[in-house]
């Protein structure tokens, strides 16, 4: 059985909250098969943040599950972009009609 | 011409347009850094798209282009009247030669290939004045050492990108130095176009031994840019000692990715693979060189070589889910790119195949409801009504699609301001207003000649000479307008100039001379100057290259004409003149009122007319009515068709309006509304006056569609002339159109 889990971020993908992201997210990944992740009130992202979606992939794959990110912000969409790491992801990128 | 072929060369066109109008803005403002970016964009696109086409001497020529613009763009030289004029000539021979290769030509003919010679020379020139001091530059910044790898032969020709290859892998302090690398990144984009980025994320260790206070990516960027190594160093400069940077020149060896490949941390596969992605190398590129290096170095350089090869050849597997995240996001930008330019392409063919459709369904349509008003079913009525609505829209909309803003035929006439102010040594600026105003493709097409002619006419004529103007207190530099807007269902385009007007004097003793009129004919000041228009008409004794040449006017008015439209020229001496074109918006479906006189029935072009009213006759015996305090001219259709019969007991007036004139058209039975699909006339009928078209009514019947212009312009020069007491009749006016009835 699959279990599904949602998962809205509320703080910015930055250095100073890393760390404490790092262990919730992994949490909130070893409880379930399919982790969505919801980025639309990620005001800021930096390299960390990044990081952080990388490694959550990683290790969703290593485990066999699956995470993903929807409803990015423009913080999170630029910079994705910026590094050319849409196609890595995977993930639909949802690009508003006018920017 | 093969399809691709077309397409380039439509694309190329527009991009040609856009690089002039931008070379055009950039004299005024050197410093609109967009304005040239887009400029290097137009060239760049146009490059890239000869190589696609496999057009050489095009894209030869461009690259020079390219180049130059590329030094404009990263402020090595400035812009100069000279450069600007170089560029525009530059513009033209690209025009030329992608003429050349529309008419399937393989190679530029003797003079062509000379003038792009020429060109090029003079491109490189101005080049050469860069490129030495450039070339100092980056001695001193690279030493000769960076030189010294591409003098080597070795495996694998020179990678096609013209860009630079950067190549950083951030230290673990970087991040809780307080530094972020996308900042760097970002700022790269400063020193030029970052054409393509990988991240490398194959550091970031497993979970359990990841800090994420730790940085661990790695970025692959190829840079197009100018820059120096020794720019792209100091981007750099506040992580110089927690980053491990590589850059690699433009136009690198295939070996020198190969060994880049290997020295760096990550395995070569992945590398390989980043390196394709971000655009470093080419699939085709990296498989040939990998191949050589097998086959070349057996054993040398142990099992590396192979092993990338095979790991190359099973990454097909592992792309394919990548590739396929790659096409949905490159679907989606391109959907968004077609929002954003909300164009399609369509043929002319197809659009005028739906336009005559949708011009047989009106008339099947009218049919229908006819039938259904006789039938007396009130549902079947009211079905045909809501289609007839929906066809109503579906002819707006399907009309719609054939208008065009006219800015871009106005923009045109910038470099021909230009460069025929710079001829005539006369300082001259256009302006254009109403650009956005639509009008129909084909109009709009066939307006452009006409045009030209006016606004070469308001250079040449209208415009004094510098010293004539300072010298009548006004300013040195002379204005020439261009603007467009609808009035009443028609587009009204007008160029006018603030120049030295037109000289009715001279006008008239010109056309006295040429037994245009008679020295005793009493004409009005608009009359004398729209006797322009007639055929051989000239007034300036010295004939120049632009115009003058007495065969500008007549052809102006006749080209407009041919469009059912028709040319003014209003002036006042020493102030300015004004043309004034009005055209119809469409050429094939009007909405129509439809009028009866005895049996036949007349159609009046809705946009026309002002108001109905009822006629009481005998008021004055004269052809003129008292429209609330207004004098109203007005013309009875049974005389001037000479329809049999007696007019019955109440007879209507309608009231039209046409180019600010109002004429009443007297006729026996108002019909209503009428959605017209306007078929010409024969050939046989070309010459008649007062009629414009025909069209086909739902019972199957043929009316006749009133020509509003002719109608009012017989109608008002019938009564001035009644009322001046020469009662002559205007020469080729058919004898019904001015019957007298006294």
């Amino acid at each position: 059985m699959s279990r599904h889990q949602q998962l809205a971020l509320t703080d910015d993908l930055t250095i100073y909250h890393a760390l404490d992201q790092k262990n919730a997210l992994l949490d909130a990944l070893a409880m379930c098969d399919v982790l969505e992740l919801d980025l639309a009130r990620v005001g800021e992202m930096d390299t960390a943040g990044l990081q952080l979606l990388v490694l959550l992939k990683k290790e969703a794959a290593l485990a066999g599950k699956e995470v993903r990110f929807s409803a990015h912000s423009p913080a999170v969409r630029s910079v994705i972009e910026l590094c050319n790491m849409a196609a890595e992801f995977g993930d639909p990128l949802l690009i508003p009609a006018q920017d | 011409m093969d399809e691709l072929t077309s397409v380039f060369v439509q694309e190329s066109r527009e991009q040609l347009a856009e690089m002039e109008e931008g070379l055009l803005r950039l004299e005024q403002d050197p410093d609109d850094r967009d304005n040239l970016n887009g400029i290097f964009r137009a060239a760049h696109t146009i490059k890239g798209g000869s190589g696609v086409v496999e057009c050489s001497f095009i894209e030869a020529f461009t690259h020079d282009v390219e180049n130059l613009l590329d030094s404009l763009r990263n402020g090595a030289i400035g812009v100069t009247p000279d450069l600007a004029t170089l560029l525009l000539a530059c513009c033209d021979h690209m025009g030329a030669l992608l003429d050349l290769l529309a008419a399937g030509e393989p190679a530029p003919g003797a003079g062509l290939q000379t003038h792009g010679d020429e060109l090029t020379a003079a491109l490189k020139k101005v080049l050469a004045t860069i490129a030495s001091a450039d070339e100092v530059e980056i001695v001193q910044a690279t030493g000769l050492a960076e030189q010294a790898p591409t003098v080597e032969v070795s495996g694998g020709g020179v990678v096609i990108t013209d860009c630079w290859h950067i190549s950083v892998r951030f230290g673990p302090n970087v991040l809780r130095g307080g530094m972020d690398p996308l900042s760097f990144i970002r700022f790269l984009s400063s020193l030029g176009e970052i054409i393509g980025v990988a991240t490398v994320t194959d550091a970031i260790p497993p979970a359990a031994e990841m800090d994420p206070e730790s940085c661990y990516l790695g970025f692959e960027i190829q840079l197009q840019t100018r820059a120096t190594k020794a720019d792209i160093e100091r981007v750099f400069d506040f992580v110089r000692d927690e980053c491990d940077l590589r850059i690699l020149p433009p136009h690198s060896k295939l070996a020198d990715y190969l060994r880049h490949i290997e020295e760096l941390p990550e395995d070569s596969m992945r590398l390989g693979e980043i390196l394709v992605r971000c655009g470093a190398v080419t699939q085709a590129e990296m498989d040939a060189a990998l191949n050589e290096q097998i086959r070349g170095t057996p054993g040398e350089e142990g099992a590396g070589p192979p092993q990338i090869g095979e790991i190359l050849v099973g990454k097909e597997v592992v792309y394919e889910e990548v590739v396929e995240a790659a096409a949905v996001k490159q679907a989606q930008i391109k959907e968004k790119k077609a929002k954003e330019a909300r164009l399609v392409r369509v043929q002319a063919d197809k659009l005028d195949q739906l336009i005559d459709l949708v011009g047989e369904l009106v008339i099947a349509g009218a049919s229908a409801n006819l039938l259904a008003l006789r039938s007396k079913q009130s549902d079947l009525v009211e079905a045909t009504s809501v289609l007839s609505r929906l066809v109503e829209d579906i002819r707006d909309s399907a009309l719609q699609l054939r208008m065009v803003q006219i800015g871009e035929t106005f923009s045109r006439f910038n470099r021909l301001v230009r460069d025929v102010s710079k001829e005539l040594g006369k300082e001259i600026e256009l302006n254009i207003s109403g650009a956005e105003t639509e009008l129909d493709k084909s109009v709009v097409e066939k307006i452009g000649d006409p045009l030209m002619h006016l606004v070469r006419n308001s250079l040449d004529h209208g415009i004094e000479p510098a010293e004539v103007r300072a010298a009548q207190g006004k300013p040195v530099c002379g204005q020439v307008y261009l603007n467009a807007f609808h009035d009443s269902g028609n587009v009204v385009i007008q160029v006018s100039d603030d120049g030295g007007g037109l000289n009715r004097e001279r006008i008239k003793a010109k056309a006295i001379e040429r037994g245009l009129i008679q020295a005793t004919q009493t004409l009005t000041d608009s009359e004398i100057v729209n006797l322009i228009f007639e055929p051989g008409f000239s007034t300036v004794e010295k004939v120049s290259n632009l115009s003058g040449r007495g065969v500008g006017m007549d052809v102006v008015r006749r080209n407009i004409e041919a469009l059912r439209g028709i040319v003014e020229v209003d002036s006042v001496e020493g102030e300015g003149t004004t043309f004034t074109i009005r055209l119809p918006l469409t050429l094939a479906i009007i909405d129509g009122f439809l009028v009866g006189v005895g049996k036949a029935a007349y159609v009046i072009p809705l946009d026309t007319v002002v108001e109905c009213i009822e006629h009481h006759d005998g008021e004055s015996g004269r052809n003129i009515l008292n429209l609330r305090g207004e004098v109203l001219p007005f013309i009875r259709l049974r005389d001037a068709f000479e329809v049999p019969g007696e007019a019955p007991p109440r007879e209507s007036i309608v009231v039209v309006q046409f180019g600010g004139h109002r004429a009443g058209i007297v006729v026996d039975q108002l019909m209503g509304e009428f959605q017209t699909v306007i078929k010409p006339l024969g050939v046989m009928f070309r010459h008649l006056r007062g009629i414009g078209g025909s069209t086909i009514l739902g019972s199957g019947e043929v009316a006749l569609i009133l020509d509003v212009a002719a109608l009012i312009q017989s109608v008002s020069h019938q009564e001035s002339n009644r009322l001046i007491g020469t009662g002559r009749a205007q020469a080729g006016t058919p004898k019904s159109l001015v019957s007298e009835k006294d």
